[in-house]
């Protein structure tokens, strides 16, 4: 592990002001430039999401805003055929792994409860009951495993989560099975209005790695090339057939809980001012003028593709509803019951004289 | 009367304000209740009054906040306690039926627990999946639970001071589409009893059994089938557990036809059980078979289908009209 890399206990490689003590270390640039396009194209989504909710197009949007580098980086260190799963807030990583963000929105514009094919991207559907998918990331590893497979899963949850007796579970079980996962805490210090200090005393949510005989990090959740170098490292682990390791990302959630959150109920403007400044995208690209990489030129490519990607999100999910209501029946079993053949009959005769009035 | 104009949500908070002012050992716990004031600002203030001892967030974890309180009520707290959605509970579901409910009977009643589980309860809000469960037979299904399904604000004020009263655990479920209705509440009226249905509206021709966010869909049935000129009367069961078998029977003996109408799938529900009950108590009253209105036997549906799934008045409607109209 790249443990000997943190400053005080936390992995950072680049630092707020876009200075890296080390390059050596450091991803190769093309590298870093490449997950910079990605967090500028998973801010715009964010900001994109934020505004259709604003118009009422989405039901309720939870932005990553702030967490960008996480979102990026769980991504990036995986292989086509690995998994991620993902929970409500992490719909820029999911876009980041090539989901369509339209499909991706499909869950908080209201159609469906999963608009991918988690089994196309090797995406599992975006969990809302917390720290549950956990335990499932575990059991496709542990299933991989078995299979003769060297898949890794990625698996997400924020630091409310690991309050949760199914956070616990998945750690133990992931680690006595030696399952290939990584488990990327995003620890942006809130549980809708919840702080981290009700969720736990520990010295850190990476210590509690110790007690579940797995190796554990704590990294800077806004530096993108201590995310990549770190969850590299234990993607490469579990591969190798080493075990889980449990990644904790030290970030911050800059926006509400979602649009429907009142945070002045419970934190200061002052607080979240102190953390702009720690901003993912900014230090990075920093970085990377002043390594030569980045200009107007670059800048401008990046803003495009991701004017391109908002307009194709805004049209995408202005579209008209698609959902057929009689899917209602068509997959709670393999056969639709007698009872559900039923009552989808009731149903479309309903819409049949509906439409005829 | 002394009504004020309040929401619902403002009615249990005006009834846990009461119920702590009233009692040291009535504390508030859960998932956001403190600062925030709850999701849907049940507890708005009340940390603020009472201080963080009395009400207080607690780490994530429901079947911690549930076995927490378990332990509490053993020692001489009335822990109320909040579960931040209906779907949000089941962590907790271990703790409510082998330990919530069935303490007393264990113990010989030598340990019963006086405690409220509170659940922002079903569907009609557009809420994404996991936010809109009617999750009430898993709960009436466990013997030792106490089920209350307040469709009032009156009603929400009045049955949770009861509950908090109950020496019994109470599963108190909130129809969250109801929680921003305004409505006159007095305050001052008398606590209802546990166990008491009500007939919100009289009626000669038939019943409509319904409960916590159908009640309203029973009654906007009832108009409409008026202006059609057929009078239906509307009870409300609000206490799901224990059942008041007397209120309902004589109701539809009276009537001879009755139909339940509940936003939870109709297979093994309560609307079965309730529709099971009427008929072996009213059999030979019965001018038509007793029949159900409910959700369809489905997941809750995402937002944008949710209208298909809930009993609506045209459903209640088209159903009472098979009640065998011709016969009589
Ligand atoms: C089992 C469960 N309980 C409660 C909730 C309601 N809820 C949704 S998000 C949230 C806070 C989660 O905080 P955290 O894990 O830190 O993730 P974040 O939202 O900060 O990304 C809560 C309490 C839920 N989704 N699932
Ligand atoms: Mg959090």
């Amino acid at each position: 592990m790249s443990t000997s890399l943190a400053v005080d206990g936390v992995v950072q490689l680049v630092d707020e002001h876009g200075h890296a003590a080390d390059p050596a270390v450091l991803p190769p640039t093309a590298e870093l430039l490449a997950g910079y396009r990605a967090m500028v194209l998973a801010r715009r989504l964010n900001e994109q999401a934020g505004a259709l909710v604003r118009q009422g197009r989405l039901a309720v949007y939870p932005s990553s805003h702030g967490q960008e580098a996480c979102q990026v980086a769980a991504v990036s260190v995986l292989r086509e055929d690995d998994w991620l799963f993902p929970t409500y807030r992490d719909t820029a990583a999911v876009a980041a792994r090539g989901v369509d963000p339209v499909e991706a929105l499909v869950l908080l514009r209201g159609d469906w409860h999963c608009g991918y094919d988690p089994t196309a991207h090797r995406v599992a559907p975006q969990a809302t009951p917390l720290a549950t998918q956990l335990l499932h990331a575990v059991g496709v590893g542990h299933a991989a495993r078995l299979r003769g497979e060297d898949t890794v899963v990625m698996a997400l949850c924020g630091d409310g989560a690991t309050s949760e007796g199914d956070f616990h579970e998945a750690c133990n079980f992931a680690a006595v099975f030696a399952a290939p996962v990584v488990f990327l805490v995003q620890n942006n210090k809130y549980a809708i209005s919840v702080p981290l200090a009700r969720q736990s005393v520990a010295p850190s949510l990476a210590a509690k790695g110790a007690g579940y005989g797995m190796p554990a990090v704590l990294v800077d959740g806004n530096d993108l090339a201590a995310l990549s170098v770190t969850l590299s490292d234990a993607v490469r682990r579990a591969r190798d057939g080493d075990g889980p390791t449990l990644v904790e990302a030290d970030t911050y959630r800059v926006a509400a809980h979602t649009n429907a959150d009142d945070p002045a109920r419970y934190r200061t403007e002052d607080e979240v001012a102190r953390w702009l400044p720690r901003d993912p995208l900014a230090r990075l690209r920093t970085y990377l003028i002043a390594e030569g990489v980045l200009d107007d030129a670059r800048e401008a490519e990046f803003a495009a593709a991701a004017d391109e990607m908002a307009a194709h999100v805004r049209h995408g999910v202005s579209a008209e509803d698609v959902v057929d209501p009689a899917e209602l029946f068509a997959h709670v079993y393999a056969r639709p019951t007698a009872q559900l053949a039923e009552q989808e009959a009731l149903l479309r005769a309903e819409l049949t004289e509906e439409a005829a009035r | 009367m002394s009504g004020v104009t309040m929401t619902m949500a403002q009615a249990i908070n005006t009834a846990l304000r009461e119920a702590m002012a009233a009692d040291e050992s009535v504390v508030v716990f859960g998932e956001d209740v403190g600062a925030l004031g709850g999701v849907f600002r049940v507890t708005d203030g009340l940390a603020a009054t009472f201080g963080e001892q009395r009400c207080f967030d607690t780490p994530l974890a429901e079947s911690g906040i549930v076995g927490m309180a378990v332990g509490m009520a053993m020692n001489g707290m009335r822990p109320v306690v909040e579960m931040q959605f209906d779907a949000f509970a089941y962590p907790a579901f271990e703790q409510i039926t082998s330990h919530v409910a069935k303490m007393a009977s264990r113990t010989r009643g030598r340990v019963r627990l006086p405690m409220v589980i509170r659940i922002p309860y079903a569907g009609g809000i557009g809420g994404v999946e996991h936010h809109c469960d009617s999750s009430e037979a898993y709960y009436a299904h466990t013997p030792g639970l106490t089920v209350l399904v307040p469709a009032t604000g009156a009603d929400a004020h009045g049955l949770l001071r009861a509950a908090i009263h109950s020496p019994d655990p109470v599963i108190f479920l909130e129809p969250k589409k109801h929680y921003f209705t305004k409505e006159e509440v007095d305050v001052t009226a008398p606590v209802p009893p546990v166990g008491r249905a009500v007939v919100r509206r009289a009626g000669r021709d038939a019943t409509l059994i319904a409960y916590g966010p159908s009640v309203s869909v029973a009654l906007a049935a009832a108009e409409q089938a008026a202006d059609e000129g057929r009078d239906l009367g509307v009870v409300d069961i609000r206490s799901i557990v224990p059942f008041d078998d007397e209120t309902v029977a004589a109701t539809v003996r009276a009537t001879g036809r009755a139909v339940v109408v509940a936003e939870a799938p109709g297979f093994a529900s309560v609307a079965s059980e309730i529709v099971a009950r009427v008929t072996e108590r009213c059999f030979h009253h019965l001018e038509a078979p007793v029949r159900r209105v409910t959700g369809f036997d489905i997941p809750y549906p995402p937002p944008k289908l949710e209208r298909h799934h809930l009993p609506g008045v045209d459903r209640v409607l088209a159903t009472v009209d098979e009640l065998q109209w011709d016969a009589s």
